[in-house]
């Protein structure tokens, strides 16, 4: 046995995704103005790439769980429709039932990891195909959603949960709080306990995973209960955020952006892998490009466009085939010098 | 025209052939890379009978009919087809010829009715377009002819698959053809679906037409076929009247010995008598005086997969499993396993009864399997060498891995793996050090712990699934075919592993499409032949030739029997 070379730092797997943030960010810094400036106002921080972040929170804490559910070749196109329902049951509790704190927070979230439940249990006992079960939850989600505020937007004051969207901690907004919290709990769950392998392993091969022993079923819905919980944190922001539970916009096309950020981190559609660090920055590309976009004040329809340039790159980047083209191009300019 | 061909090499005991053969094969060479799949073989079919293609994995038989059906072009050698030479370079162009193929999965279109499938790309036209009147008419007529009675607008896939498979003859039928190829057309039928089937086929001889036959049951071989080509290896090795070949001698010859050597060795009536009639698990362990088996299994098996078989594995023994490709080894092992679900059968773990739901409990009971397929059922390929070893450990958690329960008895690979168990947080120095261990010991070459296991040898490959049984100590390990596509070194490597392991107490149960490692390895030896049981070979009776005389059976006299 040789000794352990460390990996080129190019060929380490979050690299590219976090190297194309840094990109972004250093390209904005130099060219739009006010980028980089990050002022304390009133005791907290402000700035453009704190809002970025700020505003990014709802698609990272989706991106944690999805890259879970795809690294076990699943997929959750429920979690929109989740967030919705979680924001409309919050919005209820306070605006009608005027409940305490506590349980605001944890009744939407016991909604929401009861939604994973429910997928997790299509796709392992029913044996559908996690996009057809998920697709239900989509559909069915936003009209529970809808039944549950009487299809009207629910408003509210409570300072207190609020606090959840626009509130601020030793001068950082809470959501970065909260993304950074969730971030770490399942990055540790993943890296320092086995769940991780045994994620993987399904992924890779769910035969072999089982013959080993894993207990398949049970950490494929447990990835759904997650990516649920995920979801309702998620829909709770997005609501505290705007003051009302507005059903039919909340967390609308949002599971585009959290699958487009997982795979721009680099977790494969085919399962196997789970980058988890790579999804955050991945979502933190698209809401860069966002809030570039709406600073220089270019129309939504381009940035559409735009955005969509920016995640084939990035995917093209990932294919063996258009890397090696890449080297073979590099590597020719080498020789030329 | 009308060639006058002596069959080629004719060993004794064949029937030297003279007629004008539908199809002549001569001199046939197919290269690989690095691989003579078929060297110079010789193969005819004469009009109107039915040919059994035989011979082990690797023998060449789906290459040669690969040739033959236009999917794969030959090196060298010719074909000639009703007296002329035979050019066809796509299956489409042989079916045009009059060569029709049926294939083990049916590849006609589930969804639409049987008719369309019948007659599609024929259906007989009117001036409006298709006459469905006329096709399912036609469809009628056709499956009548071939005494098959059924509602023919209905889809395919709402019949069973033996009635699939035989709209697929009489859809071969229809386009003309004189020759059909049939490639394992009865693995998936049961009992009695293989007779309707085989009633089909004696239609078709009484046409005939002529059928190429491949099956791995050797009861079915005698049951219908005229002749039997065998090859082995890449070379046709004879061609013989399936009336005048004894048993002993075909399965001798596929698995490339002389038939003298195994007539010499275990004669007719000494090989009936070696074969101990099938008993209860239980009986062997009063007959050996020996403790109460760590497993023993009764009455396992699952309609269609296995007929119901007992066995018993000992701590410190071998029980070999040994049988045919097909004969029902790897279903059993599985079976046992819990990898697939039985339909009967009871488990005893040291005599007290358990239930093995999966393979997760057969873990925590102490079993361990090393698969068949190392790639599809074994090994997670873009996970690490170290990830690979523990994930079983891991999965089973504390309960599997536990040092107190099976404890010091079962060294195994001396006392790694000892501390094992869930690792919980903070485990990865631990699997490390877990890794590196088994690495040493078991000799696997790799360049680091983190590479991932797809860039190995498949011999190493093998041993990185053997660390990951022997990490959770188990007390049954199961190897299916462990030395399959592995090198000479690394098959001694692992004979040697598994002496050494059941030395320390484990029991084996040791699997191998090579007899004589199962003859040199095994204590007992369990005979399968077309998915049943038929015997089990005490340890002063094992020899390559009393197992060969065993799956071979008695003869060829026993009426037809289905799995």
């Amino acid at each position: 046995m040789t000794k352990q070379t460390p990996l080129a730092l190019w060929r380490r797997p979050t690299f590219w995704p976090v190297a194309l943030l840094a990109l972004l960010w250093l390209l904005n810094a130099a060219l739009t103005p006010n980028f980089a400036r990050i002022e304390v106002r009133d005791g907290r921080l402000f700035g453009s790439l704190i809002d970025v972040i700020h505003r990014g929170a709802p698609v990272m804490l989706l991106a944690v769980g999805m890259t879970l559910v795809i690294a076990m070749r699943g997929i959750d196109l429920s979690v929109g429709s989740v967030m919705a329902m979680a924001g409309a049951v919050a919005a209820q509790l306070i605006a009608v039932h005027d409940a305490p704190l506590a349980v605001v927070v944890a009744v939407p979230l016991v909604v929401a990891a009861a939604a994973g439940l429910w997928n997790g249990l299509l796709v392992t006992l029913a044996g559908m195909q996690p996009i057809v079960a998920t697709l239900i939850l989509l559909v069915a989600g936003r009209g529970v959603a809808q039944l549950i505020t009487g299809g009207q937007i629910t408003t509210f004051e409570r300072p207190a949960f609020q606090f959840l969207g626009t509130g601020a901690l030793l001068g950082v907004p809470f959501t970065l709080w909260l993304v950074a919290g969730v971030t770490l709990l399942v990055g540790a769950l993943l890296r320092l306990t086995p769940l991780g392998l045994y994620v993987e392993s399904i992924g890779g091969n769910e035969r072999a995973a089982r013959l080993a022993g894993v207990r398949v079923r049970a950490i494929k819905v447990a990835g759904y209960v997650l990516t649920g919980l995920c979801a309702g944190l998620a829909g709770l922001i997005a609501t505290a955020d705007i003051k009302a539970a507005d059903v039919s916009n909340c967390g609308l096309y949002i599971e585009l952006d959290a699958i487009l950020a997982v795979v721009l981190g680099g977790t494969s559609l085919s399962g196997g892998r789970a980058r988890m660090v790579g999804a955050l920055a991945g979502a933190l590309i698209m809401q860069t490009l966002t809030t570039t976009m709406l600073m220089r004040g270019i129309g939504q329809e381009y940035a559409l466009v735009i955005k969509a340039v920016v995640a084939l790159l990035v995917c093209l980047i990932y294919t063996p085939r258009f890397r090696g083209a890449l080297q073979r191009l590099v590597g020719r300019e080498v020789h030329a010098a | 025209m009308g060639v006058r061909v002596w069959a080629a090499c004719l060993p004794a005991g064949s029937i030297a052939v003279v007629s004008d053969p539908l199809l002549q094969m001569r001199g046939i060479d197919k290269w690989f890379p690095g691989v003579h799949a078929l060297n110079h073989v010789d193969f005819s079919v004469r009009p109107g009978e039915v040919h059994a293609l035989i011979g082990g994995n690797g023998a060449g038989k789906s290459t040669l009919l690969k040739v033959l059906t236009g999917v794969l072009r030959a090196d060298g050698g010719s074909i000639t087809f009703e007296g002329t030479p035979l050019v066809c370079g796509s299956p489409a162009e042989a079916v045009r010829c009059g060569i029709s193929t049926i294939y083990q999965e049916v590849n006609l279109v589930r969804t639409l009715s049987v008719a369309e499938n019948l007659l599609l790309g024929r259906a007989p036209r009117a001036w409006y377009g298709l006459s469905w009147r006329r096709m399912r008419m036609r469809a009628v007529e056709l499956l009548g002819g071939l005494g098959i009675d059924i509602d023919v607008s209905r889809p395919l896939g709402s019949y069973p698959v033996g009635v699939q498979q035989m709209v697929c003859v009489a859809r071969a039928v229809d386009t003309d053809a004189r020759l059909i190829v049939m490639d394992e057309p009865t693995s998936s039928l049961d009992a009695r679906e293989t007779r309707r089937f085989f009633a089909l086929l004696e239609q078709l001889r009484a046409r005939g037409l002529s059928v190429i036959f491949v099956t791995h049951f050797l009861d079915q071989v005698y049951r219908i076929s005229d002749r039997i080509t065998i090859l082995r290896n890449g070379r046709q090795v004879g061609v013989f009247e399936a009336a005048a070949l004894p048993r002993t001698h075909l399965v001798a010859h596929m698995l490339g010995r002389s038939p003298a050597e195994v007539e010499a060795a275990a004669g007719a009536t000494a090989a009936a008598s070696a074969v101990a009639p099938e008993r209860p698990a239980a009986e062997h362990a009063t007959t050996l005086g020996g403790a109460t088996p760590v497993l023993s299994v009764h009455d396992l098996g699952r309609c269609g997969t296995l007929a119901p078989v007992s066995l018993a594995a000992r701590a410190g023994e071998v029980l070999g499993f040994a049988g045919l490709l097909g004969s029902g080894r790897t279903e059993l092992a599985r079976l046992v396993f819990g990898a697939d679900r039985a339909d009967s059968g009871v488990f005893e773990v040291d005599g007290r009864r358990v239930k093995i739901k999966g393979p997760r409990r057969a873990i925590l009971l102490g079993l361990a399997m090393a698969p068949e397929d190392r790639q599809a059922d074994g090994l997670v390929q873009d996970l690490s060498v170290r990830e690979n070893i523990v994930l079983a450990l891991q999965a089973a958690g504390r309960r599997g891995a536990a040092g107190g329960r099976t404890g010091s008895e079962n060294a195994g690979c001396g006392d790694a793996g000892g501390r094992g168990g869930g690792f919980g947080w903070g485990a990865r120095a631990r699997q490390r050090s877990l890794a590196r261990r088994f690495v040493e010991q078991l000799g696997i070459v790799c360049a680091d712990l983190d590479q991932p296991v797809r860039n190995l040898s498949g011999g190493n490959q093998q041993k990185v699934i053997l660390a990951r049984w022997l990490a959770c100590r188990p007390r049954v390990l199961i190897l299916d075919e462990p030395t399959r596509g592995i090198d000479v070194g690394a098959k001694a490597e692992i004979e040697r592993l598994v002496r050494e392991l059941c030395r320390a107490g484990l029991a084996v149960i040791f699997i191998s499409a090579e007899l004589d490692e199962v003859a040199r390895l095994s204590d007992r030896v369990l005979v399968l032949r077309d998915r049943r049981a038929v015997g089990t070979l005490e340890r002063s009776r094992i020899s390559e030739e009393a197992i060969m005389a065993a799956i071979a059976g008695k003869g060829g006299q026993e009426p037809f029997q289905q799995p």
